[in-house]
């Protein structure tokens, strides 16, 4: 047997063994997940006991370095472990900005210290980050963001708004883009700073969504005091770190093309009736099909996207396609579940529809083409980047 | 299996590409198409194909081939598709080597060796309708005497009027559109009683409409079971899908590539085209779409290797998929090449009349999309 053959039934399991089995079902929703921090309660018992056990093994970030509270594993035993845990139907037992964007920014471009203090309490989910890139008046246009911050010896100070930022009314900790250099161009004057929500001089104020849900914020900041030892990398390098965390960003929006949750055959099934073992209503089917048929081949590019990371094939943009095309299908998808339910999912506050569960999922898809970026500005990064099309 | 081409596969496939490139360009397709070549194919490239062992591909060494798989058959079927090449690799060295293969039998050692060596040229006589009906078989083998009395008609039998030897299916017994009752024969197209009438198609590739009437064939022309015969049908359809699918990627990938070139050199309102956004989206969703399809085709040929069985669903994705990005690749090229996209001077609009026929072989998008619904079952 091989190493990996045996680290695969060994990981099974141990996970047969420790996954509770209420962390075996799929979430309800954003809030049904486990997102840590300082005032983090947890669902139940078992969301607690499933976070210790796999924080303890490093597995939250299982490819991290075992030194910053990661499991040390190889991408092989990565693909392992994800696949086995999809395979139990384990949730993931940490979710968080911290995990998928701010870590690996600080992995390649942190020092030893910012490595030190911050990626363990993110792998243990004591630490709950959020994001301050998007200002009133940058949004696509990220580069051209306003927040400044001025040297003031031993730290910076910080003036600004920004908006957007999801869950800053329950996040302890802001990975923050601020302009340093005023006069410099605009990407040349953009530093990456990283610091406390409860600072002085910080404000959130949550904006209501139009699936009925407040799960982001304007953020102000009036005259925040930021030690100088919490800039990432170099003062008004800022920009290098923001696209690489956002290279990562876009991987794990990109990969809500993979769905997940109740065959749509199925819920048509229930809706329109069956006629001669196919559903009643043709084209419903036929477009029921075809979205099959893409979402099928969409994580079959998910994986080979991983395969081409690992041999080194993969074009750095490659992240681009992947996230324009995975939040597309997701839309699409929910479009689809929306026509497959009929009336029942028109239901916004009624006993039947969870709450509305259907058509609040339906609405929040539409941001996914928005949020990390729209989709229109993945196009132009795979026309000047990929394509390499004049003018770009 | 990582989803990506081993070392040798990627050196096969550059031998592949030089091979295909030097001597059957889309140049040598028009050079048969304007002369109005009696076969639509160059037996002289064949014989260069078999003796880079591209002939029997997948023909086990023991019987004088390859031995290799088909991922590697897809990788030369992408060069064949970007070059348009006529060719009579689908039809012998995927849809006849598959089906020898795959029913063994006394004869399919010495076939599999001829075939390899590129002296045996196979077609498959399967489809009676204009859109892919697999299951629906009128052609009727009675038995009489040592063997059958074969009677229809079959049409759109790519390479029907050059083939050595004709894999007909037919119904021994049942309906129309039994599952049961299905056998496939070798047919000699000498035989009296059949007749070939050559087709040249939109893209100017072979094909055929063939009628039996009251063939004789004797019984050791079956191949495989007699009335169990579906099974291998659709065997023989999945590799043949596969690898009609990676043609389809190579021709559109080919069409894709030149209509990028043609957006950084084309000039209008004192830009290049490609500076305009209108384009550029068009242009980068349309990559996307092919990467998608690179991904479901390599996929569904690994299957093939792994398990063939379990391939169904991987074939059909691969076959849609190829289909819609193909359909999609060709009306860009064409589109944004403008009133010269329309001239028969420049290559691109012959990409799309290959799309068009490499579509409907085998299923079109709408077929292969019906299969997944029924798999899933609704
Ligand atoms: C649910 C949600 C959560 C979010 N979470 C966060 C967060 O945590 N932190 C954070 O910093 N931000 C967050 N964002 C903000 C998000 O990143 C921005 O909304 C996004 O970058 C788009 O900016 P904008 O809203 O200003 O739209 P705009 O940039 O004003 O875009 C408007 C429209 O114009 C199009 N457009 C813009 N420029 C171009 C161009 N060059 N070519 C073609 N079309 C163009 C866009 O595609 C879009 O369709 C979140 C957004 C959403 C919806
Ligand atoms: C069958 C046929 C018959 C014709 N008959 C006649 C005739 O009788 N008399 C005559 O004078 N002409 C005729 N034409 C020419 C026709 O009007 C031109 O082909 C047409 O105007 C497009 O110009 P083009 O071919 O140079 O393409 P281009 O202008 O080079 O266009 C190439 C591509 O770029 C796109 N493009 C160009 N500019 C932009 C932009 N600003 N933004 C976004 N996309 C852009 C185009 O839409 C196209 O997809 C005929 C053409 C055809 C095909």
């Amino acid at each position: 047997m091989t190493d990996l053959e045996t680290f695969r039934r060994e990981t099974r399991a141990w996970l047969e063994a420790n996954c509770p089995a209420e962390m075996r079902t799929p979430p309800d929703d954003e809030e049904d997940r486990c997102w840590g921090g300082r005032n983090w309660k947890f669902k139940n018992e078992a969301q607690k006991q499933w976070l210790e056990r796999m924080a303890a093994r490093g597995w939250t970030v299982p490819d991290w370095p075992k030194e910053f509270g990661g499991g040390g594993l190889s991408k092989d035993e990565t693909k392992i472990l994800r696949e086995e845990m999809r395979a139990m139907k384990c949730r993931s037992p940490l979710d968080s900005f911290g995990i998928w964007m701010l870590g690996p920014a600080l992995l390649k471009y942190g020092n030893e210290a910012q490595k030190k203090e911050h990626l363990p309490k993110i792998a243990r989910g004591e630490i709950r980050w959020c994001q301050g890139y998007s200002e009133p008046g940058a949004g696509s246009d990220l580069a051209s963001l306003q927040t400044k911050a001025e040297d003031k010896g031993d730290h910076y100070l910080v003036n600004g708004q920004k908006i957007w930022t999801s869950y800053a009314n329950y996040a302890d900790w802001i990975f923050c883009l601020v302009r340093t250099d005023p006069k410099a161009k605009k990407h040349e004057g953009i530093s990456f700073l990283l610091f406390d929500m409860a600072s002085s001089g910080v404000e959130t104020r949550p904006i209501l969504l139009i699936s009925g849900k407040s799960p982001f914020c304007e953020t102000f900041f009036t005259d925040v005091k930021v030690p100088k030892e919490n800039l990432v990398y170099t003062e008004n390098k800022g920009w290098d770190v923001a696209k690489y965390l956002l290279t990562h960003e876009r991987d794990m929006i990109g990969g809500m093309g993979l769905g997940g949750g109740r065959p749509l055959g199925q819920i048509a099934a229930q809706s329109v009736g069956v006629e001669n073992g196919s559903l009643a209503d043709p084209l419903l089917r036929a477009d029921i099909a075809e979205f099959d048929v893409d979402a099928f081949a969409f994580a079959l590019a998910m994986e080979r996207a991983g395969d081409l990371m690992k041999s080194k094939q993969a074009h750095p943009a490659y992240s681009s396609f992947l996230k324009y095309y995975g939040t597309e299908l997701n839309k699409r998808r929910h479009e689809l579940v929306m026509s497959s339910l009929g009336s029942d999912g028109l239901e916004w506050e009624s006993e039947r529809s969870q709450e509305g569960d259907a058509p609040r999922a339906w609405l929040r898809t539409k941001a996914n083409s928005i949020e990390g970026g729209t989709s229109e500005v993945q196009l132009n990064i795979i026309s000047k980047r990929i394509l390499e099309l004049p003018g770009a | 299996m990582a989803l990506v081409l081993t070392e040798e596969q990627s050196m096969l496939r550059d031998s592949a590409r030089g091979l295909v490139a030097d001597r059957a360009p889309i140049a040598h397709l028009r050079k048969l198409r304007d002369s109005r070549d009696d076969e639509g194919f160059s037996r002289e490239v064949w014989k260069e194909f078999a003796s880079m062992g591209f002939a029997g591909i997948i023909v086990p060494e023991d019987n004088g081939g390859s031995g290799l798989g088909h991922v590697e058959a897809g990788v030369v079927m992408e060069e064949i598709g970007r070059n348009l090449t006529p060719s009579p690799f689908l039809s012998t060295a995927i849809l006849g080597a598959t089906a020898l293969k795959r029913a063994g039998g006394a004869r399919a050692g010495d076939l599999l060796a001829r075939l390899s060596a590129g002296d045996l040229l196979l077609a498959l006589a399967l489809d009676e309708r204009p859109k892919h009906t697999p299951k629906h078989i009128e052609t009727k083998a009675t038995r009489s005497g040592n063997g059958f009395t074969l009677s229809g008609a079959k049409t759109f039998v790519v390479d029907g009027h050059v083939a050595d030897l004709l894999i007909v299916t037919a119904r021994t017994a049942g309906g129309d559109d039994d599952k049961d009752g299905v056998t496939l024969l070798l047919v000699d197209p000498k035989a009296k009683g059949v007749s070939i009438e050559r087709t040249i198609m939109v893209d100017a590739h072979n094909a055929a409409r063939i009628t039996f009437e009251n063939v004789a064939v004797d019984s050791d022309a079956v191949l495989g079971e007699i009335d169990a015969g579906a099974p291998l049908v659709e065997t023989i359809l999945d590799a043949g899908r596969a690898c009609v699918a990676s043609e389809l990627l190579g021709l559109s990938e080919e069409a894709f590539e030149r209509t990028v070139a043609y957006l950084k050199e084309r000039k209008q309102f004192g830009k290049l085209i490609g500076e305009f956004q209108g384009l550029q989206h068009r242009a980068s969703h349309l990559y996307c779409e092919l990467e998608i399809t690179r991904a479901a085709v390599l996929k569904a040929l690994q299957m093939l290797d792994a398990d063939a069985d379990k391939a169904r669903a991987y074939v059909a994705v691969a076959k849609a998929r190829a289909c819609s990005s193909a359909d999609l690749a060709v009306r860009e090229a064409v589109q944004m090449h403008g009133g010269n996209g329309m001239t028969d001077a420049i290559d691109i609009g012959l990409f799309m009349k290959r799309a068009r026929v490499a579509q409907e072989l085998f299923g079109d998008a709408r077929f292969h999309a019906n299969r997944i619904a029924k798999i899933r079952g609704y």
